[in-house]
């Protein structure tokens, strides 16, 4: 874009000659020297108009007039007809000219009044001023400023600006926000307000709908046509972005899910253990970042940050030995006993439960965000916070870790043969008792770390675990069991389900429909969405 | 369903001989039996300042007993002789305990605080207008106490006919009633619902014209409960002993040869699981007008578990068990959470662990083993069969 930066440099160079002209040549009579003279008259009528009149000619010295006045810096002389600013130094300066003022002032200097009504124009007459300045960034929040308050006397400053934009975001808010005075004010003709409308139906968010719909009834009807166009097509596009962030919450909340299932999905689905104590590995995990935090708090306060790094290996082991010593202690014994399995690991999380809130106390504990997952963007119409964001690539990490693991390593060799055929794999040297440890161990680990992103977004108490096993459990069986693809697509379309459901059923209401739902499915399938097929099944 | 050719091995015993066999069941129904009558003298004819006088605090408390005794025997007739682990009886109890509430939130007319004449307080605070429809017959008791085995019927039925048909079973039947209990939990928790949300429904004044704050009234909700157990009691023996009940029997152990030898598993499992919701149904219905409040709480699926480790300590498989399983663990909880109720969740895990790890056949099932205590439990109990490791 050659030509647009010679303009530019064009435009600057300009802007300097005028600065450099400003302050050398005498200043001539125009509008902005017959507004500057009418704050002299020190009347509220006559200070509003010159307000307007001096944003609108755009001088080069109107935002220090501005911006004197709003402070009680700019003086006038009631005798003299003279008006002078004051800056922060005590210094006097024409207000006609910007020179400074060689001996003395006047003796009947006084400062103009302004009330809150004048105090409100002279904001937006800045805030049109604002529109050239050389920050990109305030010349955004200018135009937005513009867009909100609908301030007629901002057309003029406006539409200079948009001539002048360089930065094409920033002139697009700036035709939005003139479209949106265009459209609301009385004397502009249809042509006008049509591409107004075309440019407000542009920007397509609740603001754009809002001004849409303020339009009046008696406006001509081929205004009133496009601007029911506009509306339906402003609708369509809220809504299309409502989808979108429906089916992101739900790619969230499937995110907690599969995180929270998918250690569950390689002991109930690998191993064929029932765990009903897995909920309260999760827990671990929450209360283990809650430890590791309290250690950081105290030892190492500068390097907060990194406290949730220590935490996900820190569950993972906490959480993982855990499992290890459930499945030597309890679990080996009722092999083959599915339903004893259940109630004895119902009995531990009891028994843990009860552990944690006798050392942690039965309230919540706090863990904090850090730094880095604090926060939030936007999206088109969509906010996304980090912490979301972070637990989705985590889960996907921790998902695609754990596949590697069982395909590419030793041990996960190991797993899935003891998996497919216990005797044979025995037989073959494998230590199965050893294998079944560290597979009950990891599936453990995994809800442990899935307990560090949990408390990020939940509360860390004791019954942590209790809210999730039962969402865990639905997620594994829709899924299919034996399956880990099973339980990503099981986890994230019972997330994206429920978000879908809840706009207009409610929260509880939609997880009623969820359950209800698979309970039907399990009906269809038995074995899920993913089954296993040929002999295993029968094993 | 083919018919057996071969005879009957209980044939040509007298039309008692299911209850004459069984020593213990005719120990528990002499014991039920006697607590009826002494309960209520002890309560009402002895006077306050005798030693031997009873609290009503304890009549009403050991109606609780009684209520979740009929309930671990709901569970015990389809877990113990049927291999169905339920893991949401919860729920066709707290049916049934909400028909009953609604009968005794009718009753109250316009003695509530609001004293409207036909809505309960709950909903005139809600400032609905008009009963809910489903509201409507509770104010009569027939119609209520049809819909205190109808509604938990119904939905056992329904569960049962989807879940059995296409063969659910084993862990999987077990995660669906939790779910399904959790569900209706969530429910039961919404005010639009009309069954009083959170609070649930309570404030209860009479049954069928007794005054339920009355001792006389309290103790004879008590010998009724005793006697509606003893009976219960009397039909699951009834079904268990006969040739329906020896089918069951099979089908937890193989429910496939059971199949391939012509029966259809799925019909038997269905009556039972439909008769169990029923009389858990009764308990709750019996349960609510003692305890004075429902609420959903009752649908939480660890209450449901609960129920299940009354039975496994008791001795599964063994209806007398059952009713020992749930008297024993509850005063124990009683005892606990009144006197260390930091160690009661300790203890409550820990005998899930330890019943499933080293009593796997329960208290009963234990004692009998020992050849000395044979001659005073008469037969053994049916052993639980070792789990089908289909799940």
């Amino acid at each position: 874009m050659a030509p647009l930066s010679k303009r530019l440099a064009v435009i600057v160079l300009a802007a300097l000659a005028i600065i450099f002209s400003a302050a050398s040549l005498p200043a001539k009579a125009g509008p902005y020297e017959d507004a500057i003279a009418g704050f002299a008259e020190d009347s509220f009528g006559d200070t509003m108009r010159s307000i307007r009149a001096v944003a609108e000619s755009g001088h080069d010295l109107a935002p220090k007039v501005l911006e004197a006045l709003q402070d009680r810096r700019l003086l006038y002389s009631a005798q003299t007809k003279k008006v002078f600013i004051r800056d922060k130094a005590d210094k006097l300066f024409d207000a006609a000219t910007g020179q400074p003022v060689t001996g003395e002032p006047p003796a009947d200097t006084d400062s103009v009044r302004i009330n809150n009504r004048l105090r409100g124009i002279i904001n937006a007459a800045i805030g049109s001023l604002t529109l050239m300045v050389a920050d990109p960034a305030r010349r955004m929040e200018a135009a937005q400023a513009v867009f909100k308050s609908r301030d007629a006397s901002a057309l003029p400053a406006l539409t200079r600006a948009i001539e002048r934009e360089t930065v094409p975001e920033i002139k697009e808010t700036m035709i939005e926000a003139r479209a949106a005075i265009v459209l609301t004010r009385a004397g502009a003709s249809t042509a006008d307000k049509l591409q107004a409308i075309e440019a407000i139906r542009a920007r397509g968010d609740n603001r754009a709908l809002a001004l849409l719909k303020g339009v009046p009834a008696n406006a001509p009807p081929e205004v009133r046509k496009a601007v029911e166009a506009a509306i339906v097509s402003v609708e369509d596009n809220l809504a299309l972005w409502g989808y979108v962030q429906n089916f992101w919450y739900g790619l969230s909340l499937g995110s907690v899910l599969l995180l929270a299932a998918i250690g569950l999905a390689i002991t109930f689905g690998v191993m064929g253990v029932i765990n009903m104590a897995h909920g309260e590995m999760v827990m671990l995990g929450a209360y283990t970042t809650f430890v590791i935090q309290e250690i950081f708090r105290a030892y190492a306060p500068d390097m907060f940050d990194a406290s949730i790094v220590v935490a996900i290996p820190a569950a993972f082991i906490v959480a993982g030995l855990f499992g290890i010593a459930i499945e030597r202690g309890i679990i080996r014994f009722l092999y083959g006993r599915p339903l004893e399995t259940l109630l004895a690991t119902w009995g531990l999380s009891l028994v843990l439960q009860q552990f944690v809130r006798s050392i942690f106390g039965p309230t919540n504990r706090d863990v904090s965000a850090v730094s880095w997952m604090d926060g939030a963007f936007q999206v088109g119409q969509m906010v996304v916070t980090y912490n979301r964001l972070w637990i989705i690539a985590f889960a996907i990490v921790v998902f695609a870790a754990l596949l590697a693991l069982l395909r590419y390593t030793r041990i996960g060799l190991e797993m899935r043969a003891v998996t497919q055929n216990r005797q044979m794999a025995s037989g073959l040297g494998i230590r199965t008792g050893r294998v079944d440890a560290l597979t009950f161990g990891l599936g453990s680990g995994i809800a442990g770390m899935a307990g560090v992103a949990l408390s990020q977004i939940d509360n860390v108490s004791p019954n942590l675990g209790q809210g999730y096993i039962i969402d865990s459990f639905m997620v594994v069986v829709f899924g299919g069991v034996g399956n880990l693809w099973g339980t990503l697509v099981g986890a994230l379309s019972l997330g994206v389900a429920n978000k879908f459901l809840e706009p207009w059923a409610g929260a509880v209401l939609a997880k009623i429909f969820i359950l209800v739902a698979i309970i039907l499915f399990i009906q269809k399938r038995p074995r899920g969405l993913f089954a296993l097929k040929g002999r295993a099944v029968e094993a | 369903m083919a018919a057996s050719f071969t005879t009957h091995p209980l044939h040509g015993r007298s039309g008692f001989a299911f209850l004459m066999t069984d020593t213990g069941g005719k120990v528990l129904l002499g014991l039920l039996v006697l607590a009826a009558v002494v309960v209520p003298i002890l309560n009402l004819a002895v006077p306050e300042g005798s030693p031997f006088h009873m609290p009503n605090y304890l009549v009403a408390l050991f109606g609780k007993y009684l209520c979740y005794a009929l309930l671990a025997l709901s569970v015990d007739l389809i877990w113990g002789y049927c291999g169905i682990l339920s893991l949401g009886h919860g729920a066709f109890f707290a049916l049934g305990g909400y028909a009953m509430g609604m009968y005794l939130m009718r009753q109250i007319g316009d003695r509530g605080v609001y004293a409207h004449p036909t809505l309960p307080d709950f909903m005139v605070f809600l400032n609905w207008k008009e009963l809910p429809w489903y509201w409507h017959g509770f104010d009569m008791f027939w119609f209520a106490a049809i819909m205190i085995l109808v509604a938990p019927g119904i939905l056992a039925f329904a569960f049962g006919w989807f879940a059995f048909r296409s063969r659910v079973s084993g862990v999987y039947l077990s995660i669906i009633s939790q779910a399904l209990t959790y569900a209706l939990m969530l429910a039961f928790f919404r005010n639009d619902m009309g069954f009083g949300g959170n609070n649930g429904l309570t404030d209860f004044k009479e049954l069928l014209g007794f005054d339920l704050q009355a001792a006389e009234t309290r103790a004879g909700l008590f010998a009724t409960t005793a006697i509606v157990l003893g009976l219960s009691y009397i039909l699951c023996r009834y079904i268990v002993y006969s040739k329906l009940g020896r089918i069951l029997i099979a089908i937890r152990d193989a429910e496939n040869r059971v199949r391939f030898l012509g029966y259809r598993p799925e019909y038997y499992k269905l009556f039972v699981f439909t008769l169990s919701a029923c009389l858990a149904g009764v308990a709750g219905a019996l349960y609510v007008p003692q305890i004075g409040i429902i609420n959903p709480s009752e649908f939480a699926p660890a209450f449901s578990i609960e129920i299940v480790i009354w039975v496994a300590i008791g001795g599964r498989g063994c209806l007398y068990g059952a009713v020992l399983g749930a008297i024993v663990v509850n005063y124990a909880k009683t005892y606990f959470t009144g006197a260390l109720p930091e160690i009661w969740l300790y203890m409550l895990g820990g005998l899930f662990i330890a019943v499933t790890l080293f009593l796997p056949k329960g208290i009963v099932g234990t004692v009998t083993s020992f050849d000395g205590a044979r001659s005073l439990f008469g037969r053994k109990p049916q052993n639980p069969a070792p789990e089908k490791a289909d799940g």
